[in-house]
């Protein structure tokens, strides 16, 4: 079993999701090698070949030319897996590589059992196993999931990749995150709100706890996409990773972005109506309540505590 | 100009699912059927863009049974012309290969200028389909969009990467966009546009005119995911529920020894 690994750069940064392909590797018992469009100043700790494009050359995202340096890699390689981080890279590249091997492509993976790949469904309440038909199959990895047991280590050998294809995207470069304000990634506790709390005055309620509490409120993305909150409260992978010591979570189902940028919380307390909600899997407590109604009443009796 | 999008029809992710009786999907009766929610932003995006540029044609588009229709009507009433339904029982067998195949043959021949699709569906989730369309009909294609902008033959769109950067990214058309949260305000279909969306085409083609390919892919199993951790629940008053919370936390963190 051969594993191509298709690492990420991201303004001038390797990216670490590379190493958790590198795990995934290991976890598989595969044989692998690298693929990365970035620079030969910044290379991954990483024990095996790296085909090396520069990304100053073919910008970090261009994804027909990049396809076409990455088919060149498979055609010399031959791997059984071409694996991706699903990620705004990833997931933009992987079924273009997919269609060109003619190969089965499963998205999101979580999860390999005797060798077939697990992924989500319906917002992580279901799992689903999936039978691929092709001998070759390009996958992409949820982020956070593999990770190594040891630090990273080792140094490629770095083989340098060019190539001539014509261009029909342009990349105009990057527009920086909203800043100003809060910066969740410090607090130690976190209250956010999810779509549950119904309407935007409810985030008032939301802010009033994590103020009881000594922390900031944060929110899940249909809260930030409806206006209810600034983005800069958004905890996700589009939004912010936070690991505070105490996550409370109000009327989050916990789809896998809000998971994915909220699980390295020490203690999760989870506030939801619905029992089957993804939260719960990772829920340290799992209060059954209407929000509405047991919000106001902790709000208030922590407040008189202290 | 000649639009496409398209979209599918997904149960209310607050449902309560069940898993299928061979085990390899979700129970699709008792649910509450909507449209996907990154399709509603890939529709209202197109409507925009036709009043942007006013000769244009909305064709909207969705594979599935009967009850699929009528996600094809909200996006009539949302603005779209016509509606097309590509008629399969069965649909949810389909890889996402299958799908953007049966998706490509419909469009190969039409040639429209630009086709919108939401970035994934919120059951499945591959995120495949689109980019897929677009590779078929060998035309360029932008994923994962929160800013569109269409000029004299030109796109310039804004993709959403991790931790809130966005890209920018321009192309020509011929061209497809993937469709993220947050691109739009989807609108909310009146009545009058409810009443004007029953005149409007429907029309209903069977999956096997178009479908000339085996999938690469299968659910072989599923299942709901085993509850990690084994974390506390709590259930009963909410007065209770916040005594015992409190002790807790004071317990388990000193979260509230300040």
């Amino acid at each position: 079993m051969k594993a191509l690994l298709v690492a990420e750069y991201r303004d001038g940064k390797l990216l670490n999701s590379t190493y958790e392909l590198v795990a995934f590797a290991e976890q598989l018992g595969a044989d692998s090698v690298m693929f990365l469009v970035g620079s030969e100043n910044m290379l991954p700790q990483y024990d095996g070949t790296l085909y090396l494009a520069d990304s100053s050359k073919y910008s970090e995202f261009n994804p027909v030319v990049h396809k076409q340096m990455l088919l060149d890699v498979i055609t010399k390689e031959q791997p059984d897996m071409v694996v991706f981080s699903h990620s705004s890279y990833g997931w933009d590249l992987a079924p273009r590589i997919s269609l060109a091997l003619n190969a089965a492509h499963v998205s999101e993976v979580v999860d390999i059992i005797n060798g077939v790949p697990v992924v989500p469904v319906c917002n992580g309440k279901l799992r689903r196993e999936v039978k691929v038909k092709t001998t070759q199959m390009v996958v992409t990895l949820q982020s956070g999931v593999f990770s190594l047991d040891v630090e990273p280590s080792g140094s490629p050998t770095v083989v340098p990749i060019d190539t001539e294809v014509a261009v029909q995207l342009v990349f105009c470069g990057y527009e920086e995150a909203e800043t100003g304000g809060v910066d969740l990634s410090k607090a130690e506790v976190i209250v956010s709100a999810g779509r549950g709390i119904g309407k935007p005055e409810n985030i008032e309620m939301i802010a009033q706890l994590a103020k009881a509490l000594g922390g900031e409120f944060g929110a899940s993305r249909p809260v930030v996409d409806a206006e209810w909150a600034e983005h800069n409260r958004q905890v996700g992978t589009t939004g912010q990773t936070v690991s505070p010591k105490l996550y409370v979570a109000c009327g989050i189902s916990g789809a896998i972005q809000h998971l994915a940028g909220m699980k390295k919380s020490e203690f999760v307390v989870a506030i939801n109506t619905d029992k089957d909600a993804p939260i719960g899997e990772i829920a340290d407590v799992f209060v059954i309540a209407d929000l509405k109604q047991f919000v106001p009443v902790l709000t208030e009796k922590l407040v008189n505590i202290s | 100009m000649q639009i496409l999008v398209c979209i599918k029809q997904v149960p209310d992710m607050e449902s309560k699912f069940k898993v299928n009786a061979d085990g390899t999907w979700y129970e699709g009766t008792d649910l509450a059927w909507r449209m996907n929610e990154y399709d509603e932003y890939a529709v209202e995006q197109a409507v925009q863009l036709k009043e942007q540029v006013g000769a244009a044609d909305v064709t909207v588009l969705s594979i599935g049974p009967e009850r699929v229709k009528e996600a094809l009507k909200k996006a009539l009433a949302m603005g779209a012309d016509r509606a097309v339904q590509l008629i399969d029982d069965f649909a949810y067998q389909k890889d996402p290969f299958q799908i953007a195949s049966v998706i490509a043959a419909f469009a190969r021949e039409k040639k429209f200028d630009l086709i919108f699709t939401g970035m994934q569906s919120q059951d499945r989730g591959s995120g495949q389909v689109g980019v897929l369309i677009a590779e078929m009909l060998s035309i360029p294609s932008i994923t994962t969009i929160v800013d569109f902008s269409f000029s004299e033959g030109q796109i310039v769109a804004k993709r959403e990467l991790e931790g809130g950067i966005k890209s920018i990214v321009k192309t020509k058309v011929p061209a497809l966009v993937t469709c993220q949260l947050g691109l739009n305000t989807p609108r909310y279909p009146t009545l009058p546009n409810i009443m004007k969306a029953k005149r409007k085409e429907l029309l209903s083609i069977s999956i096997s005119e178009l479908l000339k390919v085996e999938g690469k892919q299968e659910t072989a199993k599923m299942y709901f995911p085993e509850k990690k951790g084994g974390g506390l629940v709590l259930e009963g008053d909410v007065g209770d529920l916040a005594d015992q919370l409190i002790k807790i936390l004071d317990e388990k963190i000193g979260v509230l020894a300040r």
